[in-house]
């Protein structure tokens, strides 16, 4: 456990740039992975179990074989005897069909369990980094982790699909040949064995170099990946600058470093070949001498050296193939591991053990000296405390960076305050299910996204089971209705990538529709409406105090038009509330409010900031 | 086949060290198919001649031999690992370089997902099938053709016997080759649409959180996951049948040698000698059939990956350059004349129709409108992020057509609407446009942009790391450091589109008293909802559906426009439903 710790710590915090995937890591614990990627393959014991059956008939044909050649040589070829020889090559036949047979149906059953047990995998993955706090996903690159999913996973795949049965039946094979050797001569084959410690001293050598290889150029890979997300992602900066150029120096830096990790990786398990090649062809040479020697002391047939020589050829087949399995392990191993360092990150917002489901709430809303910061050292909230009453519309003011959309972080639990609370009905927000407490939220977010699926399902997504026709109505009191219908395909339009093909204002009013749908108890918009014109907005106003009525209302908002119709406003300057009471009140105490609220029309004239005022 | 044959043009660069490569295999083949021989050699005048002093020296000539191959097939292993990843690299930043080319409109039709997946997964695909064949395909022919000159040599007669066999190889991979095209295919585009749903995920994990949608996009992954599997699965149990049926057909082979041989041994026609060599030469055979059947394996997965790469390399930008593009250096005077333009130029309405409008030098242009009235399309012309349809945009009377892309965006800066920062420092993320610039030129652009103090106010100031798209500021100051990127390159011509909405109405008009300082000399477009962002401005244009429907100063057009006349009204609290009204 001690040491899942450390890997998380070694993998998170922290700010910038890729730090959660480029420190070079030490080796971790090797059968703890592998084990856990066995797991895996468990919920199809029975057809591994049939797999494994089908594995050792299909050994021992592909190891009677030889012996039945030279059998074939030395009692038939020799004797001269042609209905024994017809007898046994269409044995051999037989036996050769039978291995075709196996073989396929190996492959076959294996192709489904390897894929499943990766499907499995990447669910794992994915499911978990759903429970994973915000704050996850805003300091790691998201090509980085989309590399864990796809690359990673991927190294996995090769390993686990081509050569599971392959290594059973390599490790079968070898068995049954050195089984076979013995029954045929022993001093034969005490002298074909003594080659098999230094192939695998050679193959555990380099299988420990293929590991460290494949996690550099695994890490370096989701690096790159990371590089790509990121600029493909801000294309639209990049040419606009003109910096395409810096864009590939930046690019090219880390596609170097993976093609020299690449290099550096590839290589080691491919010497495995060529340096078995030695030592089976050593092996063969050794074989003949001893024959040869054997042969003329009488100990040996010559029979028996052809089997041999054939037995050695078959001998480095499997071990070539063990030696590039446990290579490949190795290199699955370094993927494997960068994926289960995500799945064993904690989420930072469990819900606690005992944590229930938060009943239907009124809406009463409290914060009671609340503290929080983003990072240790900086506050971004400070001892605040408000309340807002069931159906009470709260307006939070202020200058950028002044804590409101923090606020709104901490009541939907994006983040866990440091001190104090946050209740809801008087029930700390901390006690309840996560879930419970944000299906009951409708979040208008600052940043609207957009999921690329049609407009129709987009704004669903406030309620998945809204016929079409609940979904038109949202739209329509969004003031979304006229301009979709507008579109080419209604609300089969598409949207493209994060909703590229609309104006930032017509995906405002989506997400406002998608919102209204929900049909929440507390709704909160966060600047919900900046980048919609102000004739549209007061449409939309008109619409959204329809909807707030009777809803405990969070609004942050800088148009001062916004925000007039609130019960409450409070003014918020470096995670305080420094000011708070009607819009009335607020402008008569001629404060921070009243210079926040004169500045807008500043422009105008004194003159029209006096009839302005004097329609107080 | 094509489609990969197109690619081996990256392998260029690197033909000397795949030549060595090839020529180094040679060498190992011809040192492989001498050992046959010298097993014989051992056999029939060795042992069967009870002669010691051969069987030594024969043995002993084996071991060296396979060791001096074994080293040629070192060096052989690393060229051909350099040159593959070599290839790679080419080829992924080929790729990247593409999509530098690309405008808005090609952006808007790629996904990013779509794009990775071409990088990653399909260059490695394709990466994977040369070092693959670099290995082995000289062997595998060569290795074929010397053993069956051996065989012939042999035994002409049993040689024959063996040659059946190879068209039935050939006919055999030529199907499995087609069949498996396709399904490879299919893999990689479900492997694209596993990866969007990942990306969109991790981009959008706050709404997902927000609506509690977790159990739902579970369930979306758990379809993209389960369609690829069902792909893989598909196309892997048609693989299955691959190594087996070869084995099969090379097994067969040795059985019809024996018998046929056997026969002639059997007559007196053969040693068993001969017939040892013989499978041992057929063993030879099998053995470059079989890499060539791995090859073969891997050769419809190379082609389909091909394919989406070539996708990618031939789509062709939108706007381009033309070779005739010169250099300007514009004193900011734009112009559009009768300029109309739809995104989609098959059947999609008009977005902006006839549209005439000119900013003189050091003028501030304003731009007002409904949403989705084409305010940014307009704008977005300008740097010809998008080609109009007709009419014309020019930059001090010349048509942007006619410049170079990097003088035409070099002079203007634009603060897109959708705020893009850099997961960098902040300094770094300002600098964008001019990587040169001296502190003292990113501070004074972060003052005009009222983000000066707020950066200062940070642990870390300038050397903040911004956290991925920027998510550790808020709105607002994402929006002050895209302001001061744009003032930074110092631009005659700035576009501000939309870049204060998210920014405090008094920290917007410090902008606006800063920006009308900066802008004597500047030509500028500002998109904006409040009116009090475009009180000053030389000229208000209103657009409506595409068109301007009206055009003059504040007072002018509070005068004439009824239109702007509503706009201002609705700020101004005149709007539906507001008893209090200020």
């Amino acid at each position: 456990m001690t040491k899942q710790t450390e890997r998380r710590s070694s993998m998170g915090g922290g700010h910038g740039p890729g730090r959660g995937g480029h420190r070079i890591e030490k080796a971790k614990d090797v059968r703890g992975t592998l084990r856990r990627l066995i797991m895996y393959l468990r919920p199809f014991t029975g057809t591994l179990l049939l797999v494994f059956v089908l594995v050792v008939i299909g050994t021992l044909l592909v190891i009677l074989v030889p012996y039945l050649l030279g059998v074939a040589i030395d009692d038939y070829i020799a004797n001269r005897d042609l209905p024994g020889l017809l007898r046994i090559t269409l044995f051999m036949l037989g036996a050769y069909l039978g291995q075709w047979f196996i073989q396929t149906a190996q492959n076959y059953l294996m192709a489904a369990v390897s894929q499943r047990a990766l499907r499995d995998l990447r669910r794992d993955l994915f499911e978990h980094l759903q429970t994973l706090s915000l704050s996850f996903f805003d300091q790691h690159p998201h090509g980085e982790l989309l590399s864990r999913l796809t690359n990673d996973v991927d190294a996995v795949n090769l390993a686990v699909s081509e050569n599971l049965t392959q290594m059973l039946s390599s490790l079968f094979t070898l068995g049954g040949i050195v089984v076979m050797m013995f029954a045929v001569n022993s001093w034969l084959a005490l002298g074909t064995l003594t080659i098999l410690p230094m192939m695998v001293g050679l193959v555990g050598i380099i299988g420990k170099r293929t590991r460290s290889g494949y996690r550099k150029l695994q890490q370096e890979m989701g690096r790159l990946n990371g590089i790509m997300e990121e600029t493909f992602g801000g294309e639209r900066v990049v040419l606009a600058y003109g910096q395409q150029q810096a864009a590939l120096d930046k690019f090219t830096a880390s596609n170097t470093a993976v093609r020299d990790y690449g290099i550096k990786a590839q290589v080691y398990p491919l010497l495995i070949g060529p340096l078995m090649g030695i030592m089976s062809n050593a092996n063969i040479a050794v074989v003949a001498g001893l024959g040869g020697w054997l042969a003329l002391q009488g100990l040996a047939s010559v029979g028996n050296i052809a089997t041999f020589i054939s037995y050695s050829r078959k001998f480095a087949g499997p071990l070539r193939q063990l030696g590039n399995l446990y290579n490949q392990i190795q290199a699955a191993l370094a993927g494997a591991e960068r994926v289960f360092e995500i799945i064993d990150r904690e989420p930072k917002l469990n819900d606690l053990p005992h944590a229930i489901p938060l009943a239907d709430i009124e809406g009463a809303v409290r914060f009671e000296q609340v503290n929080f910061s983003y990072a240790p050292g900086n506050p971004v909230i400070q001892e605040m405390s408000l309340s807002a009453a069931p159906g009470q519309t709260i307006a939070l003011v202020g200058p950028t960076g002044a804590g409101k959309t923090t606020i709104i972080n901490l009541l939907t639990r994006f983040y866990d305050i440091e001190s104090g609370a946050i209740t809801i009905d008087g029930v700390d927000i901390r006690q309840v299910q996560k879930a419970s407490l944000r299906g009951q939220l409708g979040i208008v977010l600052q940043d609207t996204f957009l999921f690329s699926t049609s407009v129709m399902e987009n704004i669903r997504y406030g309620r998945l089971d809204a016929t079409d026709e609940e979904v038109i109505a949202a739209a329509r009191l969004a003031n979304a209705d006229h301009f979709i219908r507008h579109l080419p395909q209604g609300y089969e339009t598409e949207l493209s990538e994060r909703g590229s093909n609309f104006s930032l204002g017509q995906r405002q009013l989506l997400s406002i529709a998608r919102a209204v749908l929900a049909d929440p108890r507390i709704l909160i918009l966060d600047e919900a409406t900046s980048s919609v014109d102000t004739r549209t907005e007061a449409h939309i106003q008109e619409a959204l105090l329809k909807l707030m009525a009777g809803r405990t209302s969070f609004v942050i908002a800088h148009r001062l038009s916004t925000i007039r119709e609130a019960d409450k406003v409070l003014v918020i300057d470096k995670g305080r509330i420094i000011e708070r009471g009607t819009h009335a009140e607020l402008l008569a105490q001629r404060g921070f409010y009243y210079n926040l609220y004169v500045s807008q029309f500043k422009g105008l004239g004194e003159k029209e900031v006096e009839t302005v005022d004097s329609r107080q | 086949m094509n489609k990969l044959k197109r690619l081996l043009k990256f392998v260029n660069p690197y033909r000397k060290e795949a030549i060595w490569a090839l020529l180094l295999l040679i060498a190992v083949i011809a040192v492989d198919l001498s050992l046959p021989r010298l097993i014989q050699r051992l056999i029939d005048k060795g042992v069967t001649a009870s002669n010691m002093h051969v069987i030594l020296t024969t043995s002993l000539l084996m071991i060296g031999l396979a060791t001096l191959s074994a080293l040629m097939m070192i060096g052989n292993t690393l060229l051909a690992a350099r040159v593959s990843q070599n290839f790679a690299a080419d080829l992924r930043s080929a790729l990247f370089q593409q999509v530098q080319t690309f405008s808005f409109g090609n952006l808007d039709q790629l996904r990013t997902g779509k794009l990775m997946v071409r990088l990653t997964s399909d260059v490695n695909t394709i990466q994977m099938m040369i070092l693959l064949a670099l290995r082995i395909m000289t062997r595998a022919p060569l290795l074929m053709l010397g053993s069956s000159v051996l065989l012939v040599v042999t035994s002409p007669r049993l040689a024959l016997i063996v040659a059946i066999f190879l068209p039935i190889i050939s006919v055999f991979l030529y199907f499995f080759i087609r069949r498996a095209q396709p399904l490879f295919l299919r893999v990689q585009s479900k492997l694209d649409k596993l990866n969007q749903v990942l990306l969109e995920n991790l981009a959008g994990a706050r709404v997902v959180k927000a609506f509690v949608r977790t159990p739902h996009e579970n369930a979306r992954f758990a379809v993209a996951n389960e369609e690829l599997t069902a792909e893989n699965v598909k196309v892997r149990r048609l693989m299955a049948v691959l190594p087996p049926t070869m084995f099969l057909i090379l097994n067969v082979r040795t059985v019809a040698v024996l018998w046929f041989g056997g026969q002639q041994a059997i007559m007196g026609d053969l040693t068993v000698g001969q017939i040892m060599a013989f499978t041992n030469y057929l063993m030879m055979t099998m053995f470059p059939l079989l890499l060539l059947g791995m090859l073969a394996a891997r050769l419809p997965q190379a082609n389909a990956s091909a394919q989406r790469i070539i996708e990618v390399l031939d789509s062709t930008p939108e706007v381009q350059e033309r070779s005739t593009a010169r250099v300007l250096q514009a004193t900011g005077r734009v112009a559009f004349e009768q300029v109309s333009f739809r995104y989609n130029l098959s059947g999609e309405e008009q977005v902006l129709t006839d549209i005439n409008l000119v900013a003189e030098p050091g003028e501030t242009v304003a731009i007002l409108g409904a949403t989705g009235s084409g305010k940014s399309t307009l704008i977005n012309l300008i740097p010809r992020f998008y080609e109009v349809e007709a009419g014309r945009v020019t930059l001090d009377g010349v048509d942007i057509r006619e410049l170079t892309l990097a003088s035409l965006r070099g002079q203007i800066g634009v603060a897109l609407q959708e705020t893009i920062l850099f997961s960098t420092t902040i300094r770094e993320n300002i600098r964008y446009g001019r990587p040169q610039a001296s502190e003292a030129e990113v501070v004074a652009a972060a003052q005009a942009a009222q983000a000066d103090a707020f950066i200062q106010a940070l642990p870390e100031g300038y050397d903040t790391q911004l956290e991925q798209r920027g998510t550790n500021l808020s709105g607002g100051q994402k929006q002050r450091i895209a302001i001061a990127r744009a003032l930074l390159i110092q631009p005659p011509v700035l576009i501000l589109d939309d870049s204060t909405s998210a920014v405090d109405v008094e920290t917007e008009a410090q902008i606006q008293a800063a920006l009308t300082a900066l802008r004597q000399d500047k030509t500028a477009f500002i998109i904006a909802q409040r009116i009090s962002t475009v009180l000053t401005a030389d000229k208000i244009v209103v657009l409506e559906n595409g068109k301007i429907a009206a055009e003059g100063t504040h007072a002018e057009l509070l005068q004439s426009s009824p239109i702007y006349q509503e706009i201002y009204n609705s700020q101004l609290g005149e709007g539906p439903g507001s008893g209090l009204a200020a």
